[in-house]
């Protein structure tokens, strides 16, 4: 096993002192024991997640609204966490954005990371209450701006699927950056 | 030792509501499982925005396989702006209590309690293997009724108990579980025909073990004033105490529910008549093996509802057995129920608490 993409000793293990264990004296202590274990399962979406999911394979990105203050949103969960009632109403959201936040990644985690350097952000789709995330490319990362003014560039027809990997990344537009203070409280 | 101990603030239940219990939902994730049984303990009380002071709720991600499930969950009660809030990785019984505790501290009068269990998307005995050991037991994946096996066959030889009576506490269960009609199982065949079936993990039968269940169950709790305000008959708890045998199960002797014994002494049980018992017993034999731990006479109607063998939503199961006896003191058709939820294996950890009318 290797800890190399982290940083020396912030995961290795400190020497046992077992001087003062008489009874394990000489004896080499077991620090490690392999114990495989998976289980699998059913991913059951719900609801509104799988309204979403089909609508990204139709290229669409369907927000829910909340019944009482209107908020939306996207990826819905079926609740609205404001008033603790299930969204019912469906709003189809432009495929244009603001840039909420963002953050340029130097060292890659995971198995489908994108080469680094990339730049991660949240985008507050135009109509909806809460931040989506997705990678922004097609800009140089010294670029990337709060308030910039992204859409999403999809996979080809073909590969739509009921999967956020619909979308590969965002890109700018040829839009005027959003001023912050409109992005405020969706930062 | 110490005598039970009166509790400093009288906490009642005065509103109880519970999904339909079934195999697998299909449709639903977690919270739209959870969000209209909520919507209903609140509503059906008259409970405004605001008027709950603490939340607390039971679950275990290891049921839906995804890590924080019971985050996403929060959004059924209007988590935001931000709740005081809290959740155990137990029973709701169990959440019950520490809002019970929150409101004996003084840190709050009002409570709504809820917890789910979504089994469906995996292969629950398995699933459970994984409150086990981690060195000794785990890694072996005994699964759970397998180990509740141990523990009937432990009770078999020891004479505690027979298979016959064993199928008749199963065809009892979910005979009278046609008057639930929350009920997963309602109706039983005869006790003759359930010990003409197959065993799945000898000497347990089909029958002797609880249907794998999703559902959910929501209660809310006041003192003072505000029981008065939400119920004309509040459920007050009288008495409520939880105990934890040994995790090791070679540790422990499998006969006898230690725990649930000291819990329900603690509880105060036996102080007066028990007109209702519900046990969260989700094998045949547990039924037995708890009847015992707390002393239940004859005269004791257990599980009216069906029990844990009738429906078994993991993690709701045990607070549905609170909910069962508070909605029978509410309506006013008993007037002192005691209460049992349990977690773990063969029933290594449980709770009992004693419910009144005045």
């Amino acid at each position: 096993m290797s800890y190399d993409t982290l940083p020396d000793g912030l995961w290795t293990q400190p020497e046992i002192d077992l001087s003062a264990v008489p009874a394990l004296d000489g004896i080499e202590t077991i620090q490690r024991v392999r114990l495989p274990a998976s289980i699998s399962y059913d991913y059951i979406p719900g609801l509104a997640p799988t309204r979403f999911l089909r609508g990204l394979a139709e290229k669409k990105i369907l927000g829910e609204k909340c019944p009482v203050s209107g908020d939306v949103y996207v990826p819905p969960r079926g609740v609205s966490p404001v008033a603790g009632l299930p969204t019912t109403e469906q709003v189809e959201l432009p495929h244009t954005g603001s840039v909420a936040s963002f953050c340029v990644v130097h060292i890659g985690f995971g198995t489908n990371a994108p080469p680094t350097p990339f730049c991660s952000a949240l985008i507050l789709l135009d109509g909806a209450s809460v931040s989506v995330y997705g990678p922004i490319q097609e800009i140089e990362h010294d670029k990337v701006r709060i308030g910039m003014r992204v859409e999403p560039v999809w996979v080809d027809d073909a590969d739509l699927s009921t999967s956020f990997e619909s979308i590969k990344w965002w890109r700018p537009i040829d839009e005027p950056d959003v001023p912050a203070e409109s992005l405020k409280g969706h930062m | 030792m110490a005598e039970f101990i009166r509790a400093a603030r009288d906490v009642a239940i005065v509103s109880v509501a519970q999904s339909d219990h079934q195999r697998a939902v299909i449709d639903r994730n977690e919270v739209e499982l959870i969000q209209p049984v909520i919507q209903q303990a609140l509503e059906q009380v008259g409970v405004q925005k605001g008027e709950i002071d603490f939340t607390c709720s039971g679950s275990s991600d290891y049921l839906a396989g995804q890590a924080f499930s019971f985050v996403m969950t929060l959004d059924a009660v209007g988590a935001w702006p931000p709740i005081a809030e809290s959740h155990v990785e137990m029973d709701g019984a169990w959440a019950l209590y520490e809002a019970w505790v929150k409101i004996q501290s003084g840190h709050a009068d009002t409570a709504l309690v809820y917890s789910y269990g979504k089994s469906s998307p995996g292969d629950l005995p398995y699933v459970l293997s994984r409150q086990l050991d981690p060195y000794y037991y785990q890694p072996l994946w005994p699964d759970a009724i397998a180990i509740a096996g141990l523990q009937a066959r432990a009770m078999l030889d020891a004479g505690r108990i027979t298979q016959e009576q064993m199928a008749t506490i199963a065809h009892n269960s979910r005979e009278a579980a046609r008057g639930n009609p929350h009920a997963q199982l309602q109706g039983s065949p005869s006790v003759e025909d359930l010990l003409r079936e197959d065993f799945i993990s000898d000497p347990l039968h089909r029958h002797d073990c609880a249907p794998i269940s999703d559902g959910g169950v929501a209660v809310v709790l006041a003192t003072g004033d505000w029981a008065s305000r939400w119920s004309n008959r509040p459920a007050w708890i009288k008495g409520i105490d939880h105990r934890v045998d040994s995790h090791n199960l070679g540790a422990r002797d499998l006969t006898v529910a230690t725990s649930a014994k000291i819990a329900a002494e603690k509880a105060g049980v036996g102080n007066d008549k028990v007109d209702v018992a519900e046990l969260h017993a989700p094998f045949t034999h547990q039924h037995q093996l708890l009847v015992e731990a707390l002393g239940l006479g004859d005269d004791v109607s257990v599980n009216p509802s069906g029990g844990a063998l009738a429906a078994n939503p993991m993690m709701a199961a045990g607070l549905i057995r609170l909910g069962e006896v508070a909605n029978r003191i509410m309506n006013g058709e008993i007037d002192r129920g005691v209460a049992h939820a349990t977690s773990g294996h063969c029933l290594q950890q449980n709770l009992v608490a004693v419910l009144e009318g005045a």
